[in-house]
């Protein structure tokens, strides 16, 4: 038994070492920041940190680090939902973005998941281009 | 081995049982303020600031009995309740005494003619009271206004009495600037906006009227996109509002760069007779040419003032996107001459200036004089936001919402961040 129990921080340290070892380049990110800049600061701030009661925050959210489909889709098609975030409601809406190319999406969504603490896989202009074609 | 567990074990049973409120009675016992000058604010010469409370819960309007006690409207339910009643019966400058009741939450609460007066975000109720402003029957209130819109942006029901029995409700737009896709790059507004037969402006009811609609209000002001901080000047008779101006200019990049977005349109304070029309959404306040000007939602490009010539000016105009969430005439002995009469706006902070640095987060003053405005705005209190420069509105500790007078003249500021409630005193030495 405390073998196992020894073997589970283990295991969450090699899980993180490989999820680091997949390292986002430069390049995206600094494509993905201006975008960032250009269509996201205001509402969700310079540290993602959101607006208390208006705009949620980005920084380790499930919507965030979660499903990339359904990230894709909340650029797509905005967000009107009033849905709870860590027990917190948020009033402003988010308007659609698809006016956004599949490659500003793709930088904005992988900047995003690994800006302000976060760290998950990136989003490829594929991705954006698959869910794109499945979103009414 | 066993011993050391045993502290944090009950530390956390307890906290499971009833974390709010054991953290609530924790903070209120806590010395307010602690060590710290003023409670943390910034103020003029003679005054000075404690903290009565530190932690109420998501502290809305506020409004002191004749006793000195405080009702709190609450936009988030502590212990399933969403107005507090508390007092420092001791006076030994803490709370000791907190009651709560009614399950709604909410913003507005006010006093008059022996009436507490509270909003949820599409209802008014009032509690009648006694001879000590106490409520009488907390759990029956009645329901004097219903089904008024809740649009989730700016549903906030502000609400003051007159002297002639009517009540005067913020209906807020539901929307920023009344665009086909609200808050979408470049969309247009919709002509006329039809949002501003039931929101965007001042209601009118009767403050002792069960169960009234919208059929049964007067639009009494209209073109008001979200009004947080009314009053009624006793001095003049008049009702007057601070209005929360539009967002997001900088949606239309074209014509606005992000750093004017962040500094042009100004929060407006109006003197509002019947009928009076502000201008949104077609309209905005320019603070830098000093002049209403076409929004660009209805092909405004920054300069055009077609359309906008005949609406209602602002008797002040105050910094973009600082949200003015309360308005109080002062009518106090305690505070100089200087104050009598005049307006104290609780600013609580802006969002929407991104990349600049975030401004407001204070208790500003504008002195007046025959129910007119008799000289410049001035910061009254400062340090809420308890950070030198706020980037990002979390960033902020506390946040100014509500304003009150008591019964000796002292300014009770309300914080909905934490909960503080801040009392303001002079001193003549």
């Amino acid at each position: 038994m405390k073998k196992v129990i020894f073997l589970i921080p283990l295991c969450v340290i090699m899980l993180m070492a490989f999820n680091n070892s997949i390292p986002i380049d430069k390049a995206t990110m600094d494509r993905g920041k201006k975008v960032y800049l250009q269509y996201c600061i205001a509402c969700h701030q310079v540290d993602g940190g959101g607006v208390p009661g208006l705009n949620p925050p980005l920084e380790k959210t499930p919507h965030v680090l979660g499903s990339k489909t359904k990230l894709i889709r909340i650029i797509l098609k905005g967000m009107d939902t009033h849905e709870e975030i860590d027990g917190e409601t948020y009033s402003n809406v988010m308007a659609p973005h698809n006016h956004l190319t599949d490659q500003q999406i793709a930088d904005v969504l992988t900047f995003i998941r690994n800006s302000f603490g976060n760290n998950a896989i990136a989003i490829t202009p594929g991705d954006v281009k698959y869910v794109r074609a499945r979103t009414k | 081995m066993r011993k050391y567990f045993c502290g944090p074990l009950l530390l956390m049973a307890i906290l499971v049982i009833d974390p709010v409120n054991d953290l609530l009675i924790f903070e209120a016992n806590k010395k307010p303020g602690g060590e710290i000058e003023n409670a943390g604010l910034k103020l003029p010469a003679g005054f000075s600031a404690s903290a009565l409370a530190d932690s109420v819960g998501r502290a809305r309007h506020i409004v002191v009995t004749k006793k000195g006690a405080l009702y709190v409207k609450l936009s988030k339910l502590v212990n399933g309740k969403g107005i507090l009643r508390i007092k420092d019966t001791d006076a030994d400058g803490k709370i000791d005494d907190i009651k709560s009741f009614g399950t709604y939450i909410g913003t507005g609460i006010t006093i008059k003619d022996g009436y507490l007066y509270a909003s949820s975000n599409d209802e008014i109720f009032r509690y009648k009271l006694d001879e000590n402003e106490e409520v009488i029957n907390p759990d029956s209130p009645e329901k004097i206004i219903t089904g008024l819109i809740n649009g989730r942006q700016h549903n906030t029901k502000s609400l003051v009495l007159d002297d002639k029995g009517n009540i005067y409700v913020n209906i807020g737009s539901p929307l920023n600037s009344c665009q086909e896709i609200d808050r979408g790059a470049g969309s247009k507004g919709k002509d006329p906006c039809p949002v501003l037969d039931s929101a965007g402006g001042i209601w009118q009811f009767k403050a002792d009227k069960l169960n009234q609609t919208y059929k049964d209000g007067v639009r009494y002001a209209t073109g008001l996109r979200n009004v947080m901080g009314l009053d009624w000047n006793y001095q003049i008779n008049e009702l007057f509002v601070i209005q929360h101006g539009r967002d997001q200019l900088d949606m239309f990049p074209e014509y606005f760069t992000a750093q004017q977005n962040a500094e042009i349109p100004a929060e407006e304070m109006f003197m509002i007779k019947k009928g009076a029309n502000c201008g949104w959404p077609y309209c905005y306040f320019d603070i830098q040419q000093n002049k209403k000007v076409l929004a660009p939602e209805y092909g405004g490009n920054g300069k055009k003032t077609t359309r906008c010539e005949g609406v209602e000016q602002p008797i002040v105009a105050f910094p973009a996107h600082v949200a003015p969430n309360a308005l109080l005439f002062y009518t106090g002995n305690m505070f100089p001459e200087k104050y009598k009469n005049g307006a104290f706006i609780a600013f609580h902070g802006s969002w929407n200036r991104s990349p600049e640095k975030q401004e407001g987060y204070y208790v500003a003053f504008v002195p007046f004089k025959d129910g007119k405005p008799s000289g410049p705005w001035e910061i009254f209190a400062d340090g809420f936001a308890g950070v030198e420069t706020v980037m990002s509105p979390k960033q902020a500790q506390h946040r100014p919402c509500g304003l009150a007078q008591g019964p000796d003249g002292a300014l009770y500021v309300s914080d909905d961040v934490k909960g503080a409630i801040y009392k303001i005193v002079y001193k003549n030495n």
